[in-house]
């Protein structure tokens, strides 16, 4: 709790924190919305912001404000998918090349070094068309998920590879401690803060490559999320026509979901760093 | 000893990553349910060509043979390096019978040419602020700065090229929103052709400088300010050293280092760093033609453009990567 009040004093992490609590709610709205977000022609098409229709209507005769609750809540699940599963990969992968080294530490890196050269993107536009058809909330997560841990896993094995030179380790291994219990016990509360902003990060990656994929046309263009908002409204040359509450309200919520995750992600990592820290909240 | 324990691994990296991307991209669509001769055939008729049932024959063996869909897996992988190694990708299914490699070759001096000049840009502008706004790290215009750089950066480029079109589509309508030059025109190097697709190429450019900037701002402030509090500075400052010769001669000069690194790497990126920026403004480079593949189905267009993609990024960063040592003396390879 401390270390959260002593964060929140840090005007980054205060706005990144509620802004993102703001899109949770905004996001839990999805749960009252009186349309059916995959049915088309609910409301009269094109029509511009009013009471009525507080953010305008679609060329599809959907609800923007309503389809865009569903399309955070869905971007975010995405998100928390695809960093979820791919904070196990990169914690396993860190943590064994870290504390093993050796013969499994240079064929690990060597794997992740690898996925950082190559053009991931197109891999993945690639793999996305070959289950396009298949592209839903989990798949696309895991998809991510699969290619998204390389550099996590570096920082998270730089980490271990210093923690593992340090005296505690050599009194806990001689009293007698197993390896898993050691990396569990005296690594993780270490590497925790670490894992939790590699886990910020990543999710903000995901996010935006979900809007990419779905700009291409590669998702199940039934669900709505950030990026098929947009992809709609590109293929509906919403921006010539001049509606722009078309694209405006996902590019508006983008904009902010990536802002509040880029602050908290840089509000920690200065708390991480401490002579940093003793410049903000002052020597305590 | 650099020999043995970097460049020789490093090189077998080069050429492992090669092999397996360009592996998994000959087996990827392999994988795919649908038959592209049959979709082509299925297309042809589509738009109302009646063929022939003899002529369907031959129209089939000449496409499995074009698209080299003949044999075994394993013959059509052999197969598939070979045209490779005489730089062949194949044709596009949806332009046909136009080469990959044309429709790249096309695509590619616009992609390049844009990157190429805002990577430059953007690193020249936002290093020069940002040294400065480091050096007068206190003042208030420093600050301010500082706070549009941390608003800017979190951005993906797209969705701030998309921000820009909104503001230049309604709110101020100086430039173009869409094209990369007036249509109708036929690229040249007269000067109505150029003007032309500078003042196209204004809205894609000026997105990706400005993003640009605010990353290279804020690394080149905080080094800036890390140097200003470096001993050698302060032994210069007690020396005597007149200000302007520790700005350009101690400070900036050391600070610029790192970034010189940086900008070398950044040019991996100029083959694909503006994919969806070009569709947003219909730019006709790369990522245009990738989403028009995509949309049209077009496989081999894709996995040419992958494959391209692989060459080029992989190489560049492995020439920038054996390079550096020359950039920077502190770096060797032990």
């Amino acid at each position: 709790m401390k270390v959260f009040r002593d964060l929140l004093r840090d005007y980054r992490f205060f706005w990144g924190f509620w802004i993102l609590a703001m899109m949770l709610v905004f996001a839990g709205l999805s749960l009252f919305s009186p349309y059916d977000p995959t049915l088309w022609g609910e409301v009269p098409r094109d029509m511009r912001p009013s009471p009525q229709y507080w953010l305008g209507t679609d060329s599809n005769g959907q609800d923007i404000f309503w389809m865009a609750t569903f399309a955070v809540r869905n971007s975010l699940t995405i998100a928390l998918i695809a960093g979820l599963v791919s904070r196990v990969i990169a914690v396993t992968v860190g943590m064994v090349a870290g504390y093993l080294g050796g013969k499994s530490d240079r064929v690990l890196m060597f794997v992740s070094d690898s996925l950082l050269v190559i053009p991931l993107f197109l891999m993945i536009v690639l793999l996305a068309m070959l289950i396009r058809g298949s592209m839903n909330v989990v798949s696309l997560g895991l998809l991510l998920a699969i290619f998204g841990w390389a550099w996590d896993a570096r920082l998270i094995r730089s980490q271990i590879l210093s923690l593992r030179e340090r005296d505690f380790t050599k009194t806990a291994v001689l009293s007698g401690a197993g390896t898993v219990r050691l990396v569990m016990n005296e690594y993780m509360p270490y590497a925790t803060p670490l894992i939790f902003s590699t886990l910020i990060n990543n999710m903000a990656w995901a996010i935006g490559l979900e809007i990419t994929l779905a700009i291409l046309g590669l998702l199940d263009l039934s669900i709505p999320t950030l990026g098929t908002m947009l992809y709609w409204a590109i293929s509906y040359q919403a921006v010539l026509l001049g509606r722009w509450w078309w694209v405006l309200t996902p590019i508006t919520l983008s904009i902010l979901l990536f802002i509040a995750l880029y602050w908290l992600s840089v509000s920690i990592s200065e708390y991480l760093d401490p002579r940093r820290r003793v410049q903000r909240v002052g020597a305590a | 000893m650099f020999l043995r324990r970097y460049l020789i691994p490093r090189i077998i990296q080069y050429i492992l990553v090669i092999f397996f991307g360009i592996t998994a991209v000959f087996i990827i669509p392999r994988l795919l349910p649908n038959d592209p001769v049959l979709r082509t055939i299925g297309e042809l008729r589509a738009r109302g060509a009646t063929l022939e049932p003899g002529a369907m024959d031959k129209i089939i063996a000449d496409l499995t043979q074009m698209y080299g869909l003949e044999g075994s897996w394993f013959d059509q992988y052999i197969a598939f390096w070979q045209r490779l190694a005489r730089g062949d990708l194949g044709v596009s299914f949806f332009q046909f019978p136009t080469p990959v490699a044309t429709l790249i070759a096309t695509a590619l001096p616009w992609t390049v040419g844009l990157l190429l000049t805002t990577t430059i840009l953007s690193w020249v502008f936002g290093n020069i602020l940002g040294a400065f706004a480091g050096y007068y790290s206190g003042s208030r215009w420093s600050q301010v700065l500082d706070g549009v750089a941390m608003v800017i950066r979190p951005m993906p480029y797209y969705i701030f090229a998309f921000a820009l079109l909104l503001l230049f589509a309604y709110a101020v309508r100086w430039f173009p929103v869409s094209g990369g030059a007036r249509l109708g025109m036929q690229p040249s190097w007269n000067w109505a052709f150029i003007q032309s697709v500078l003042w196209h190429s204004f809205l894609p450019a000026l997105s990706i400088v400005i993003l640009g900037m605010a990353v290279w701002f804020q690394t080149m402030k905080l080094v800036v300010q890390s140097v200003v509090g470096e001993s050698y500075v302060q032994y210069a400052r007690l020396s005597g050293v007149t200000e302007r010769k520790i700005v350009t001669r101690y400070v900036f000069r050391n600070a610029l280092l790192p970034q010189i690194t940086g900008l070398a790497l950044s040019l991996g990126l100029i083959f694909s760093g503006a994919l969806i920026t070009e569709i947003v403004f219909s730019y006709p480079g790369l990522g245009t033609l990738l989403y028009r593949a995509i949309i049209n189905g077009d496989y081999n267009l894709i996995m040419g453009i992958t494959i391209f993609s692989i060459f080029a990024i992989t190489t560049t960063v492995l020439i920038v990567d054996l390079i550096y040592p020359l950039f920077d003396p502190r770096i060797r390879y032990s």
